[in-house]
């Protein structure tokens, strides 16, 4: 018998975690991740919840608590946002390089200047090259059913990577709906303990961590590290499938497609304001339009593959953003489309960006985006301007 | 899909009332989601909270700028925003006032539910606690999510007194019908 709760994102983050069994938790609070810090005080309070808590003083020190809980052989977990995940830079590179499977739920928010607290996945993306699996999610069902399948990722032999699993701020950190809560049970045996062989602090079995390193070895390691990131594609396929049959949740992997059989004009999104998207698309297609969405989950490892082949003979592909690449004037996930298809015979590509700090991505803006991308492909033009959608509602 | 759009003042509540919609939205077997308008709530201002009501999953996560229903936890909240700004046709008022005679109705409301939460909050807890009253005024006008459930939840996040609060809304909201009612049975 499977419970119902209605609960915000933070709050299924935090059952998340909490059904993982973690052996430490650290976490520093920070708008929006702050409630999801709160879940775990009063879990311990409560006495549901066995793991260590450790309130340190600052994001940076949190990650470096768990980076030797983790070498200690502890499964590990933390949660942070913006300037938060921007102070834990130092350790945060360390982690993925020590092969360190911690998993850390960004919730997104972002960066300041000028001062923000709202939404948009600027932080983590930002540092999508620091070597973490990055996963983004749509909304709370799949910000708890990931968080307990980021473990399983990261401890996967073959992977042994730290995971993010990254949901918008206040979009889903503050918005409340129904989840469905796994039993305690299965989620222990979907998840046994964590038993580390590869890197470890024992006593029993003394072993030199991190020691200065000739460029010769680190180069090695980097490619080693390389390859897990390419194997983390097939775990990370392995995973959602084990998890689709045992709770009947099925997130299709590395890329979700929506409608994309027949669908000539593609918009592709990441995160929370995919569902918006999926309105506009199926506005779109009662008008006549074959328009297709295509939805990002894992930005690391880079679904390639799978990208080149469902942007194959299409008319036209738009890409939104909730972000900013300086330097590139467009969004930093428009960038990682055009490389993926560069090899393909031209399709023209449209960048948007758009719901920055906050602002709302609505379905009319999604709509007029479906528009542009129609326009493209009609006149086979490559567009790589930047058009930015702005919500003048409830101005 | 219904979509609600909830105004009230730092501490009155109006985000956790926008919850309990949603609990019972989601326990009679509907979908249902909410969120606060994302700003610095202080104590006394002005907060604003949407929802919404569906029968299928709700995808959208943006505000509601075209409400079906509105509703008002705090009458001064008249003088302070406007509560009326996008409102759908055949959309439904639920508020807390003594009265609604002074007050100009645009057109696309065609239902008017009303109470004196004030009072009533005065006389059942001895001070100003009005959304309560004003959640069970929205069941009874609305319609929407089922009595029961609202004082399910309403009872283990804030207990009996606020049970009867809701009861007391319910009972005695006044309903009525503006702008020659609504065009079709639907709403």
């Amino acid at each position: 018998m499977k419970q119902r709760k209605v609960v915000d994102g933070n709050h299924a983050a935090a059952l998340g975690a909490l059904l993982s069994k973690p052996d430490v938790v650290a976490a520093y609070p920070i708008t929006p991740q702050t409630p999801l810090v709160q879940h775990f005080s009063q879990y311990v309070a409560n006495g549901v919840m066995d793991s260590t808590i450790v309130e340190p003083e600052s994001e940076h020190s949190a990650m470096s608590i768990l980076t030797g809980s983790s070498l200690a052989g502890g499964r590990t977990f933390t949660a942070t946002s913006s300037q938060g995940l921007a102070l834990m830079y130092e350790p945060y590179f360390r982690v993925s390089t020590m092969r360190l499977p911690i998993v850390m739920d960004i919730v997104n928010r972002e960066m300041i200047s000028p001062q923000s607290v709202w939404g948009g996945p600027q932080d983590s993306l930002t540092l999508r090259d620091a070597g973490w699996i990055q996963i983004y999610v749509e909304d709370n069902q799949e910000i708890l059913d990931m968080t307990i399948q980021a473990f399983k990722i990261a401890e996967h032999k073959d992977v042994l990577l730290p995971v993010n699993i990254c949901y918008d701020g206040f979009y889903l950190s503050h918005m409340t709906e129904g989840v469905y809560v796994p039993e305690q049970d299965e989620v222990t045996e979907f998840l046994p303990p964590y038993r580390p062989t590869h890197v470890k602090l024992d006593p029993e079995e003394p072993m030199a961590v991190d020691p200065l390193t000739p460029g010769n070895y680190l180069q090695y390691y980097r490619e080693l590290h390389m390859q897990a990131m390419d194997e983390a594609k097939r775990v990370i396929k392995e995973v959602n499938d084990e998890f689709a049959k045992k709770f009947g949740r099925d997130y299709f992997g590395l890329v979700e497609p929506y409608r994309m059989d027949d669908a000539e004009f593609v918009l592709v999104t990441l995160g929370s304001l995919t569902g918006s998207a999926r309105v506009a698309v199926d506005l779109a297609r009662e008008k006549g339009v074959k328009a297709g969405l295509i939805k990002i989950r894992s930005l690391r490892p880079f679904p390639l593959e799978e990208i080149k082949e469902l942007l194959k003979d299409r008319k036209a592909v738009g890409v939104v953003d909730r972000n900013v690449s300086f330097g590139w004037h467009t969004g930093i996930v428009y960038q990682e489309i055009k490389s993926a298809i560069s090899d393909l015979d031209t399709v023209p590509t449209v960048p948007f960006v758009g719901g920055l700090g906050g602002e709302d991505l609505t379905t009319e803006l999604m709509s007029d985006a479906i528009d542009h991308v129609v326009k493209a492909g009609k006149n086979s033009q490559i567009e790589n301007k930047t058009i930015w959608l702005i919500n003048d509602k409830g101005r | 899909m219904k979509e609600i759009r909830i105004h009230g003042r730092g501490g009155q509540g109006a985000v956790t009332t926008s919850e309990i919609i949603v609990y019972a939205a989601v326990e009679d077997g509907l979908f249902g989601a909410c969120f606060p308008y994302f700003g610095f709530e202080k104590k006394g201002g002005p907060v604003t909270a949407f929802v919404r009501i569906d029968e299928r999953k709700i995808r959208e996560k943006n505000q509601v700028y075209n409400p079906n229903c509105i509703m008002v936890i705090d009458p001064t909240l008249i003088n302070a925003v406007d509560i009326f700004v996008g409102a759908k046709d055949n959309s439904i008022l639920v508020m807390n006032t003594k009265s609604v005679e002074a007050m100009e109705i645009p057109n696309e409301i065609k239902r008017v539910a009303y109470v004196d939460a004030n009072s009533a909050s005065m006389d059942i807890f001895g001070r100003l606690l009005p959304n309560t009253i004003v959640l069970g005024a929205f069941a009874k006008a609305t319609g929407w999510v089922s009595l029961d459930k609202i004082i399910e939840r309403t009872k283990d996040i804030w207990g009996d007194k606020n049970v009867e609060a809701i009861q007391y809304g319910y009972d005695n909201v006044k309903i009525l019908d503006v702008n020659g009612g609504f065009s079709n049975e639907e709403n």
